[in-house]
């Protein structure tokens, strides 16, 4: 069985498992990160949205085998730490602020996704628009989606 | 003729005396009945003119009244830390009850938030039918009995205190934010009190609750309590659980609805594919287990089963629809006056799917003679009743933990993917941590039933002389004892000889407006060739589309403004209240441009009345806007919508309700069915059942909290979506110029997307992840 080495939220780790298995659940049953959720297994729902050297993936479509020992993997549980300070991200914080989370299940996706979103608007030196609000595709079948728009514009002031 | 809402909305009552325990425990523990009698409304039994049974006596009504013989009691505690303590005999599933609850108590205990804790109570068959999650009744259900408790607690803590300060009587001494204030403005927190405030002996009290004047968080904005591990991962449900060796375990589902497995051909090869541990037959697939749920994936795509076929054949949308047609019964519509018009309206809707996000999931730890098992289930003691007789276990051998579940949708009332993982566990002799795939999801789980509607109404001059509605629905499985509670009342109903389905369509279906001669029946088909169950509202969104879309036609026949015909026709204020609110706010009646329009929606249920208005984009350009793998179509661009819930307690948590209701009203009017064909689901992801997605949601909502003073709460975790909904389809019809007839009204369109194999019955993981990073 093939030892893999990445990074996850600061840490190297090293996992023994098949080169196919899927990021997701290395992270999930293996490594008991469980903040990524499983929603479809697709790469649809983005419920496991998180992120590799700062960029949004969805590691239910990516084969532990695919990362090398110098992929940074950041999971919500690690995204407060991606910031300077003791604090929440200030998309987390404006999360909380829009008391945006329902039953909560795919929020741990939504946020990370939001905060991939907000970095690539600001590279292109715009603000937030509604039709970018509209490219996120991640589910949130309890339907907080204008929160979900208000917490993303607020955070990205913050960001 | 008007009937008199006076006696069940308003139910005004004053200082409030109940009656509760003082429970013998080491520090203070105080009990009451979960069911106290001042949730069952008097005048209930008698009989109303010309009104529909549920505008008397409703669903809600109906729960509390069941519950009433059989409460027990519910317990709450104070620890030496100040802590307290109140495991909420419901299911928490977004809804926001923990919160909710939360607030209550600190309110009537003055003790900070913080310093409640609210978790879930096991399943506990003690309590009958009074532990069941349904009909939005949670805080209808426990609002007195939550408070009696607190304000027992509260009690005794101002009479230990009074004794520790040397005699003085409670009545001297006031609470305030955690401890007991003397008269000198001495405090003492309430954990020092906690062990001199226990008793020794259980005894009866009464307790005074606080007059609604002093209630300071009551009524308030707050967020929910777990709003911080929602955001950082740390909120855990069924498949975050740690319980030892539960390792990941799917189901390989059959190729057919309800179909079942003769044998599987390949079982020692799948055993030895990497990480897998056990293989096994259940009735509703094949079991595997192994080290990841990635390889659980694999071994359900390999696995090579002998199935034998369901019930359903070769059936599609058609077959059902041609069925429904054939049991609906005939209009009756009584002799009017020969120069009256006749208006005749037929809906049809097609299956929706009620899957949360959260997958189907259990664990499951089945030993030899006990069983633990880990859930979220909306009715855990029907649960715990299926479970054991499954695994051959008397009851109380089982136990049943339940877990906040992501979301429900009417999902989480049944049991199935919990007897799955009982059954698999108790196969393999290991505990499992079980999951559907989202294909099964769609696919094996249950349906909301398509049904149809129609409407007659006859009109003379501007009066509604009559108003038939015949509602005849694919069968509503109500087998998670959900029905229980309703036929326990049923004898107590001012209604026939009727099913459960039919109860509880009487119960939710109110008249809303003066029409004369008014009836609205149920009509079900029997066969059980479907998993179904009812999702978020039951009947009603359905029922109130057709009926407000006619509404909006009887008032285009007789020349009248559907706000202005509205208005004039409903039977109650606090509903004429919200309407005139949303057509103020939403400017009724303003110019739109062309492919655009507005639309209204009223309903009243769960003692509440709610109002919508929604404005909609059909235009050419936005209808055919492009996005990847997805349904466009025309867009709501603004809603507003008024709700009088009666009291609230938590207006972040109310509007959040509405919200998703709306949100689900524009999916199941616009956007959202499942296909049948040719024997099965043709959806089996999220890209394909087309739930509403970022690029459908309206970009102005307004959600506004009546306040009608009444000092009872109603029930809100459903009432989102019929108003929503009535308003979201005569929106479209004001833009697009035709009635829709259809739903959703995309259902006929071609497919947008290419439905996946059905064997195996998972699509491959992908592995192009790394590809999309941009």
């Amino acid at each position: 069985m093939p030892t893999h080495t990445f990074r996850v939220n600061g840490e190297t780790v090293r996992v023994d498992v098949e080169n196919d298995v899927r990021l997701l659940w290395v992270l999930r049953d293996i490594l008991g990160v469980r903040g990524p959720k499983y929603g479809c297994g697709i790469n649809v729902c983005k419920a496991c949205t998180s992120h590799i050297n700062g960029k949004a993936f969805n590691p239910c479509a990516v084969p532990v085998g695919d990362l090398r020992p110098e992929d940074e993997v950041t999971t919500i549980e690690g995204l407060a730490d991606t910031v300077e300070g003791d604090g929440l991200h200030p998309m987390q914080d404006a999360w909380i602020e829009h008391d945006v989370a329902q039953c909560g299940y795919c929020q741990p996706g939504q946020i990370m996704a939001a905060v991939d979103l907000v970095r690539r608007v600001k590279e292109e030196g715009r603000a937030i628009s509604d039709a970018d609000l509209d490219t996120l595709r991640n589910i949130c079948r309890c339907g907080t989606y204008p929160r979900i728009r208000d917490a993303i514009r607020s955070g990205s002031e913050k960001m | 003729m008007t009937v008199d809402y006076s006696a069940l909305g308003q139910r005004k009552v004053g200082r409030r005396r109940l009656l509760g325990y003082l429970v013998a425990a080491p520090t203070l523990a105080v009990a009451v009945r979960l069911a106290s009698d001042a949730n069952v409304p008097g005048h209930a039994l008698t009989i109303p003119t010309p009104g529909l049974p549920a505008d008397v006596f409703d669903l809600s009504d109906s729960q509390n009244y069941a519950a009433k013989p059989t409460a027990h009691l519910i317990w709450m505690e104070i620890r030496e830390d100040g802590t307290v303590h109140f495991a909420l005999p419901r299911t928490e599933v977004g809804q926001g009850i923990v919160t909710s609850t939360a607030m209550i108590i600190a309110d009537e205990l003055d003790v900070p938030l913080q310093d409640v804790h609210v978790t879930l109570a096991d399943s506990r068959p003690e309590l009958v039918m009074n532990q069941l999650t349904g009909g939005s009744n949670t805080t209808m259900s426990t609002y007195y009995p939550i408070r009696t408790a607190a304000a027992i607690a509260r009690g005794a803590l101002l009479e230990a205190a009074g004794l520790m300060l040397g005699g003085l009587t409670p009545t001297a001494l006031h609470t305030d934010n955690g401890a007991v204030v003397a008269p000198d403005g001495r405090r003492i927190p309430y954990g020092d009190l906690a062990k001199d405030a226990a008793v020794d002996q259980t005894t009866e009290v009464e307790a005074d609750l606080k007059p609604a004047t002093d209630l300071k968080l009551v009524g308030t904005t707050v967020g929910r309590t777990d709003a911080r591990a929602a955001v950082t991962g740390a909120k855990q449900f069924a498949m975050d659980i740690e319980v030892p060796n539960a390792l990941p375990t799917m189901v390989c589902k059959p190729p057919t609805i309800k179909g079942t497995v003769r044998s599987v051909r390949n079982q020692a090869a799948v055993l030895e594919m990497p990480g897998v541990t056990h293989v096994a037959i259940i009735p509703t697939g094949v079991a595997v287990r192994a080290r990841t749920f990635g390889q659980c994936i694999d071994a359900v795509r390999a696995l090579d089963v002998d199935w034998a076929p369901g019930e359903i054949g070769s059936d599609s949308d058609e077959d059902v629809l041609a069925r429904i047609r054939k049991a609906e019964i005939p209009m009756a519509v009584p002799e009017v006056p020969l120069l009256a018009k006749t208006v005749d309206t037929d809906f049809t809707f097609a299956f929706a799917s009620n899957a949360p996000l959260d997958p189907d999931c259990a664990v499951a730890d089945v030993r030899t003679g006990s069983a633990e098992i880990w859930a979220s289930l909306k009715v855990p003691i029907v649960a715990q009743q299926e479970l054991a007789e499954a695994l051959g276990f008397p009851m109380d051998k089982v136990t049943v933990h339940v877990v906040q579940g992501g979301g429900s949708f009417g999902r989480r009332l049944f049991t199935d993917a919990a007897m799955d993982a009982a059954l698999a566990s108790q196969a393999m002799g290991a505990p499992v941590r079980l999951m559907w795939h989202r294909a099964d999801a769609c696919r094996q789980g249950r349906v909301h039933p398509m049904s149809t509607s129609r409407v007659r109404a006859t009109v003379l001059g501007n009066d509604v002389l009559t108003y038939e509605q015949r509602h005849t629905s694919g069968r509503t499985d109500f087998g998670h004892g959900f029905g229980d509670i309703i036929t326990a009342s049923a004898a107590k109903l001012p209604v026939g000889d009727y099913s459960i389905s039919q109860f509880i369509y009487l119960l939710t279906t109110g008249a809303h407006y003066n029409f004369g001669a008014t009836t609205s029946l149920l009509d079900e088909l029997t066969d059980r060739k479907l998993n179904t169950g009812a999702m978020r509202n039951i009947y009603s969104p359905n029922v109130a589309v057709a009926r407000e879309l006619t509404v909006d036609k009887i008032a285009r026949t007789i020349g009248k403004d559907p706000y202005q015909f509205r208005r004039g026709h409903i039977r109650n204020d606090r509903l004429r209240t919200v309407l005139d609110r949303v057509a103020e706010a939403g400017r009724w009646g303003r110019s739109m441009p062309r492919h655009h329009g507005q639309g209204l929606g009223i309903h009243s249920e769960y003692h509440g009345h709610s109002a919508c208005l929604v404005e909609i984009d059909a235009s050419p350009a936005t209808v055919n806007r492009d996005v990847r793998k997805a349904v466009t179509g025309p867009r709501v661009t603004k809603v507003v919508f008024a709700v009088d819930v009666g009291l609230v307690i938590n207006r972040s948590g109310l509007k959040a309700q509405m919200m998703g209701g709306i949100m689900d009203a524009i999916a199941i009017v616009l956007t959202s069915s499942l296909h049948l064909k040719d024997g099965n689901f043709l959806e089996a992801s999220w890209d394909n059942y087309a739930y509403t997605r970022q690029w459908n949601v309206p970009f102005d909502i307004e959600i506004h909290l009546v306040d009608s003073g009444i000092e009872e709460p109603g029930g809100a975790g459903e009432f989102g979506v019929p108003a929503a909904a009535a308003a979201v389809a005569n929106a479209y019809w004001a833009a697009t110029g035709n009635m829709p007839t259809h739903f959703p009204v995309n259902h006929s369109a071609p497919l947008h997307y290419e439905p996946y194999p059905y064997n195996p019955p998972v699509p491959p993981s992908p592995t192009s992840g790394l590809d999309h990073v941009k």
